[in-house]
């Protein structure tokens, strides 16, 4: 009963948060970002006190629920397990194992020191939520736009304009290998080993773990009705539990509940733990390590980090060339806010409508890789939209009220004249003018009839509009990022007229 | 090839026969005069709604039913660039908009289909603008044509830079199309109106900037298919930093709307209209004269019937 309790809120919860960072249509309701926001790194980064103290007091009472509801990458391990049991033929039998106790606590400290040293890169790319959202965008989401696109073309071809086109193509390459190394690797140990990455490299099923070990309920074992079967260990995919010593490591158990449904004798329970207690410990525990896997994981773990890294630094040269200071989403106050807090979940990139926004590459150096970018490639910042502010979950994008994004100065417009099909060709254009919110690039009167962009900094935001639709190829107007945030100055308003209603004037 | 695409491929190559065979003005004209003794070839309207002077604006120019006949699919491209509201004149007026589309069908037209490529978002594009909404209230439906594949390439051999585009299906399927612009001030092109409307029609609308874009604009207007009417929306006029705007002091409310099927003369008329608000050289406005050179219209208002109106 409390397994079918647990895998229905974990569906539930699984589905909605999944369908939420592929939802480009935004069909989905916006509340639905709780979801995103009662993960664990992100409460703690964002500061939010009540989530972290109701994930804190859930551990408290309940144990690593957490683990098996909430966090998403924790389900997805379990759903690869489902299948695994569905489709293996031989059964899988776990068998308890100590807990790694000593590298669970290296990576808190390493993540944690990284962290205080202003390199979250490290927390980003174990943190199971951040790590689950990367996968889900740069891996799934052109999965399900392509499958948009083709229920477009059905129901087009009957005359029914319900769905629309969208681009399927990935967000970029670098992302899209990380999200398939952690899609392969994650799943590959899910569906060999249960919740190893859970309980050996997860800084928060490490911290929670911590926690569980005070909680007020857990799975417990009836010392009278136990006959040490093992019939529980060998269905426990956290392997902590030692049936013949009728022990449970609750750091590691992330109260899933099978083993109570696996007993036959009623013997293993979820209850309050401070009741009457009795300890057995006689049965010396054997070392079983198997250093094969944790050889396996370490080398997964440094190709994950080294590959896109080796990749990364043949890039700089072309980097290098361009010379810009990397744009950052209004709201994130700056690059150094942006690299402190966050976690590269990459949810602002799959809600950004215009998919300006991308994971960055070397832009920010080593340390921002995956962070998101604005790129004005394939379009620009919408002056009205601040849906990057409102979903970051992290606060490392600060939400914005529309009246304050007017005045977020994240760049500033660069006019190159010599590039200009104006003053180059002598026809006219005004493509950047046209684009601009704030008319801080605006057409004044240059030879005869012809136009020609003047810029001014002050009321500029940023937004990219004129870099975007330059119809020159080497940009003739370009943004160049604040590295800090400004305030832009507010624009001055044109003279208002009325009309005389005397004639056509023809 | 199912039998629905099978007809309108050959509607739309009938259609285009014809126009290459005689001369698109040639065909309109013939129209006209066959079923009118005093053809009205410009209406003015000024001082109502927009919904209002549409329909007076129609009638005089003799009923939607002159270009509209039973079962056609028509297709309508009102200029939705921007994520406006309909104050900020940015975008052509929901009212006038929604009135056509229920002409169409009053004058038995099988489909009616809206849409623009757009400079903004276009989901806000659509949705902000009012648009989407008179459109669909009125029956109409409204497609997106915010990617390359909804847009097929043709050829315009009459075009002097521009020889070929890419044109969304929605124009190219359809039996006939009506031009929906709003008079706008254009920072580049000078005016937005009825030949600069076309751009919204076109995917890469990047190569007219880079290559004249006043005689892109008027090449892409000799287009073989080419709008049966342009209804020019001045209800409000964006008077200054076009064609986008900045804020509510910008625009000016004109309350007037001018149609034709001529669409040099009825940009010609516009222009001379706005320069009333802001000094607006016709020789500014190259892509006029550019048109005028190319025979698709004329910029000589006198030669013409024009029927002027107050409501």
């Amino acid at each position: 009963m409390l397994k079918r309790i647990r895998v229905g809120i974990a569906a539930l919860f699984f589905t909605l948060i999944t369908l939420y960072f592929l939802d480009f249509a935004e069909l989905l309701p916006e509340q639905l970002n709780f979801l995103t926001r009662i993960q664990f790194v992100p409460a703690l980064l964002s500061f939010s006190i009540v989530w972290i103290v109701s994930l804190i007091l859930l551990a408290l009472i309940f144990g690593r629920v957490y683990c098996s509801v909430i966090c998403p990458m924790g389900v997805y391990q379990d759903v690869v397990g489902r299948l695994a049991r569905l489709f293996r033929k031989k059964k899988k039998r776990f068998r308890f194992r100590k807990s790694m106790t000593i590298l669970r606590w290296s990576v808190v400290f390493i993540v944690l020191v990284a962290f205080l040293l202003g390199m979250p890169l490290l927390l980003g790319m174990l943190d199971p939520y951040s790590a689950y959202g990367r996968m889900i965008v740069s891996v799934f989401s052109p999965v399900y736009i392509l499958g948009n696109n083709l229920l477009e073309a059905i129901f087009t071809s009957f005359d029914n304009y319900t769905f629309y086109r969208e681009d399927a193509s990935i967000v970029s390459i670098s992302t899209f290998i990380a999200g398939v190394v952690t899609l392969l690797v994650i799943g590959y140990l899910a569906w060999k080993h249960g919740r190893t990455y859970c309980n050996t490299i997860c800084p928060v099923g490490t911290v929670l773990g911590l926690l569980s070990k005070y909680s007020l309920f857990r799975v417990k074992f009836d010392h009278g009705k136990c006959n040490s079967c093992s019939l529980c260990e060998l269905n426990c995919k956290s392997y902590c539990i030692d049936s013949k010593a009728q022990e449970i490591d609750q750091s590691r158990c992330v109260s899933c509940f099978n083993c109570i449904e696996s007993c036959n004798r009623s013997a293993i329970s979820y209850k309050f733990a401070y009741g009457k207690r009795s300890t057995k410990n006689d049965v010396p525990q054997k070392d079983v390590v198997d250093t094969s896997k944790r050889k396996f994981l370490s080398t997964a773990l440094l190709s994950t980090v080294a590959i896109p890294a080796a990749l990364a630094e043949k890039a700089t040269g072309i980097e290098a060339a361009n010379k810009r200071t990397p744009l950052t989403p209004p709201g994130s106050k700056g690059i150094e806010h942006l690299k402190d807090y966050c976690t590269s979940c990459h949810l602002c990139v799959s809600k950004c409508p215009t998919n300006i926004l991308e994971p960055a590459f070397t832009e920010y150096g080593l340390a921002g890789f995956m962070m998101p970018t604005m790129k004005f490639q394939h379009g620009f910042c919408s002056y009205d939209c601040t849906i990057c502010s409102e979903v970051c979950p992290n606060g490392a994008i600060q939400p914005l009220t529309v009246d304050e994004k007017h005045l977020e100065q994240v760049g500033k417009i660069i006019l190159n004249l010599d590039h200009c099909i104006t003053y180059r060709d002598e026809t006219h254009c005004g493509a950047c003018a046209e684009h601009c919110p704030t008319q801080a690039v605006t057409m004044v009167p240059y030879k005869g009839a012809l136009t020609i962009p003047e810029t001014d900094q002050s009321i500029c935001i940023g937004c990219g509009g004129c870099e975007y639709i330059c119809p020159e190829a080497g940009k003739a107007i370009y943004i160049e990022g604040n590295a800090e945030h400004q305030k832009a100055e507010m624009f001055e308003e044109a003279e208002k007229k009325e009309f005389d209603f005397g004639g056509f004037g023809f | 090839m199912d039998r629905r695409k099978f007809l309108s491929a050959l509607a739309v190559a009938g259609f285009g026969a014809t126009i290459t065979a005689k001369g698109a003005v040639h065909v309109l004209s013939q129209n006209l005069g066959s079923q009118s003794g005093n053809p009205v070839d410009l209406v003015a309207v000024m001082g109502g709604n927009g919904d209002e002077m549409f329909r007076r604006g129609i009638s005089e120019i003799g009923g939607m039913s002159r270009f509209v006949k039973p079962g056609q699919k028509v297709c309508i491209k009102p200029n939705i660039g921007w994520d406006k509201s309909p104050e900020l004149a940015a975008n052509a007026n929901p009212e006038v908009v929604g009135e056509i589309v229920k002409q169409c069908f009053d004058a038995g037209a099988s489909e009616v289909l809206v849409f623009d490529n757009t400079c903004d978002n276009w989901r806000n594009c659509y949705e902000n603008s009012g648009i989407e909404k008179a459109a669909k209230d009125a029956g109409a439906k409204v497609v997106p044509g915010h990617q390359e594949s909804y847009y097929r390439n043709v050829s315009i051999p009459k075009g002097k830079v521009l020889k070929e585009a890419k044109i969304h299906e929605a124009i190219l399927d359809s039996d006939l199309w009506i031009n929906v612009p709003v008079l706008k001030h254009h920072g580049g092109a000078r005016l937005s109106i009825s030949m600069k409307n076309h751009m919204g029609i076109v995917w890469d609308r990047k190569f007219f900037h880079s290559n004249d874009l006043q005689q892109c604009i008027a090449d892409v207007c000799t287009l073989d298919k080419k709008p049966v009417l342009n209804v020019v929306d001045a209800y409000r006029t964006l008077k200054s930093n076009g064609p986008r705007g900045k804020s509510e002091s910008d625009v000016v409310l004109t309350k007037s709307l001018f149609m034709s099927q001529d669409i040099v003369a009825v940009d010609t008329a516009a222009a001379k209209f706005f320069s009333q608000i802001e000094d607006m050289p016709l020789d500014h406005v190259e892509h006029l004269a550019n048109g005028q050179d190319l025979n698709i219209g004329t910029m000589n208002l006198e030669s013409l019937n024009v029927k002027r109106i107050k409501l």
